[in-house]
């Protein structure tokens, strides 16, 4: 048991090094940026290099907050009625498409992203942020379907047969019965895609351009930049990492059921 | 007749409601993954090697010409090299972890908050630091691991740059994102065995690592399998680690930088469209059947 409880808090050490790292080099002044002071403490605390990162940073998280918050609302409300659909008013080959639907959810993005580049620039959402809101809410139409409707399974057949008995249509039968349980699933796929959206890299480096540059894109540019100096390096991206840092704190639980839920995705 | 026809009306009208309403979806899905995915290929069979050029149908022309390019076998090599670590190194440390907290352990919560948080920030900002602690400097100019290892007498190594095995110092950042996640998913498997079925085992005689391997590792099959999958598709697509931490340098291509390199340095839709054809196939082979697979085990049960 000893044993078991001192190996866990090497992991744990070791899993929080490179937290360690950024903390202590994000509050350093560009003084002490010398390797042999690499792992020690700041003898000044300075939140320099965070100013200047925030400087840098923020109009890219602006950004992100416009593509995040819109996107994982809508991904709920599509994932919300699909999952209703295929779980509680199903029809032929239901089955089927969502099997379909599924493999969505496991394909590299890169194979759909050059025609998806073309299609931006037909219809005039290349390098806007609504784009990328516009991609990110039809690539997950598959999690956000399978959380809700891996949810709604668990709701009693009874329930729904009793509010149709009493005349109730579909969208009725949503709205009094299904809609006012839904809470936990809605709260677990808002975290996920909001998650997801917050960090995603690919779909943004495709799909935006300077102006639109959400948070991941513009702190790899920051990195890029051979004159940025870790300190500012570090404290961006701790600022990028807030928000949803801040999620798993707060809301860890429904983290981890998103996660659980996402077990067939990654 | 009627009547029958009737009844089959009546069915209808209690099903197709919910087809319109998951019609939006079903549309959005058929163009932006299936019609897209159709489009990327066909793009991948013509000779659109530059921006503004029609493009004819060739075939399977690209698909074999690309694997004359010396970089083009780096990249497989480095993405098989980095899979191999990646999936390999997650998948024993999330089971060890989860092995050793399966019987619960005071602070369990805290333990698994911090294996767990690197699953919640982005490629790109963990990549930042990995790259400062796999800096290859060594001696005055260590900074990051080599440092800490030179003080505490641990050979100093290139890491990512390191010619042969680059790929496998690329896996120790993955690793670190993605083992908290195998841990919980293991953690969610070693709590579904029933307690019975262990002391039915010790009744029997078996001593507890007979219990362990003949009870509890073929009930944890279907996690690993799930954990295998999982790990193995995000290994493949690759592509934001590696350009947080080295950027598009050669010496750590893979198929996904590949592509981007195509796309946007070398102007040959043609070509990314054919990396990216592979991307998919490559992990295409062992999803469908895998999902096939889970959908009827579902249905079944």
């Amino acid at each position: 048991m000893i044993l078991r409880r001192g190996l866990l808090i090497v992991f744990a050490v070791v899993f929080l090094i490179p937290v360690y790292v950024l903390l202590v080099t994000s509050f350093k002044p560009l003084t002490e940026a010398n390797p042999s002071q690499a792992w020690n403490l700041p003898q000044v605390w300075t939140l320099e290099a965070w100013r200047v990162a925030w400087e840098k940073l923020a109009p890219g998280i602006w950004n992100s907050v416009l593509l995040a918050v819109p996107g994982s609302l809508l991904s709920c409300v599509l994932g919300s009625m699909n999952g209703y659909v295929l779980s509680k008013w199903r029809f032929p080959g239901a089955d089927v498409l969502f099997t379909l639907f599924l493999f969505g959810m496991f394909i590299p993005y890169q194979g759909v992203m050059i025609p998806l580049v073309q299609l931006m620039v037909n219809i005039g959402l290349y390098g806007e942020i609504s784009g990328l809101v516009l991609a990110h809410v039809v690539y997950g139409i598959p999690i956000c379907t399978l959380i809700f409707r891996n949810y709604y399974v668990t709701i009693p057949d009874e329930l729904i047969e009793a509010s149709r008995v009493d005349g109730a249509g579909m969208l009725r039968t949503y709205w009094s019965v299904v809609l006012p349980v839904s809470a936990p699933a809605f709260a677990v796929v808002i975290i996920w895609q909001f998650t997801s959206l917050w960090n995603d890299f690919l779909f943004a480096v495709f799909l935006t351009g300077p102006t639109s540059w959400p948070t991941t894109v513009m702190l790899n540019n920051i990195a890029g930049a051979q004159a940025t100096p870790y300190s500012q390096q570090m404290a961006a991206a701790l600022l990028a990492s807030i928000p949803t840092m801040l999620i798993y704190l707060l809301l860890g639980r429904f983290f981890m059921r998103g996660l659980m839920a996402g077990a067939l995705k990654g | 007749m009627a009547r029958k026809g009737g009844s089959a009306l009546r069915r209808a009208r209690a099903w197709l409601p919910g087809l319109l309403l998951v019609t939006p979806s079903i549309i959005a899905i058929g163009v932006f993954v299936y019609g897209m995915l159709g489009w990327n290929f066909s793009l991948a069979m013509t000779d659109k090697h530059d921006e503004v050029s029609e493009g004819n149908f060739v075939g399977l022309q690209n698909f074999v010409d690309i694997w004359d390019e010396p970089r083009w076998h780096l990249s497989v090599n480095h993405a098989i090299l980095f899979t191999v670590v990646f999936v390999l190194g997650a998948l024993v440390l999330g089971w060890f972890l989860a092995f050793l907290m399966e019987k619960g352990i005071r602070g369990e919560g805290t333990f698994r908050a911090i294996y767990l948080f690197p699953m919640a920030i982005s490629f790109v900002a963990t990549g930042i630091v990995w790259r400062w602690l796999m800096n290859s400097g060594q001696d005055e100019r260590a900074v990051g691991l080599n440092r800490l290892f030179d003080v505490v007498g641990l050979p100093q190594w290139a890491w990512f740059r390191d010619q042969d095995w680059g790929m496998a110092a690329m896996a120790i950042p993955a690793i670190w994102q993605m083992s908290g996640y195998v841990m919980a998913l293991f953690l969610a498997g070693f709590r579904g065995i029933p307690e019975e079925l262990r002391e039915a085992a010790r009744v029997d005689g078996c001593t507890e690592w007979g219990v362990y391997r003949h009870v509890v590792l073929p009930l944890l099959r279907p996690v690993t399998l799930s954990a295998l999958i999982i790990l193995g598709h995000i290994s493949l697509k690759t592509f934001d680690l590696v350009m947080a931490v080295s950027g598009k340098q050669i010496i750590t291509d893979v198929p996904a930088v590949f592509m981007w390199v195509a796309v946007f340095d070398f102007h040959d839709p043609a070509k990314g469209a054919t990396i990216a054809a592979y991307i998919v196939l490559s992990v295409a082979v062992f999803v469908i059947p895998y999902l096939i697979w889970s959908v009827r085990k579902e249905r079944r049960s």
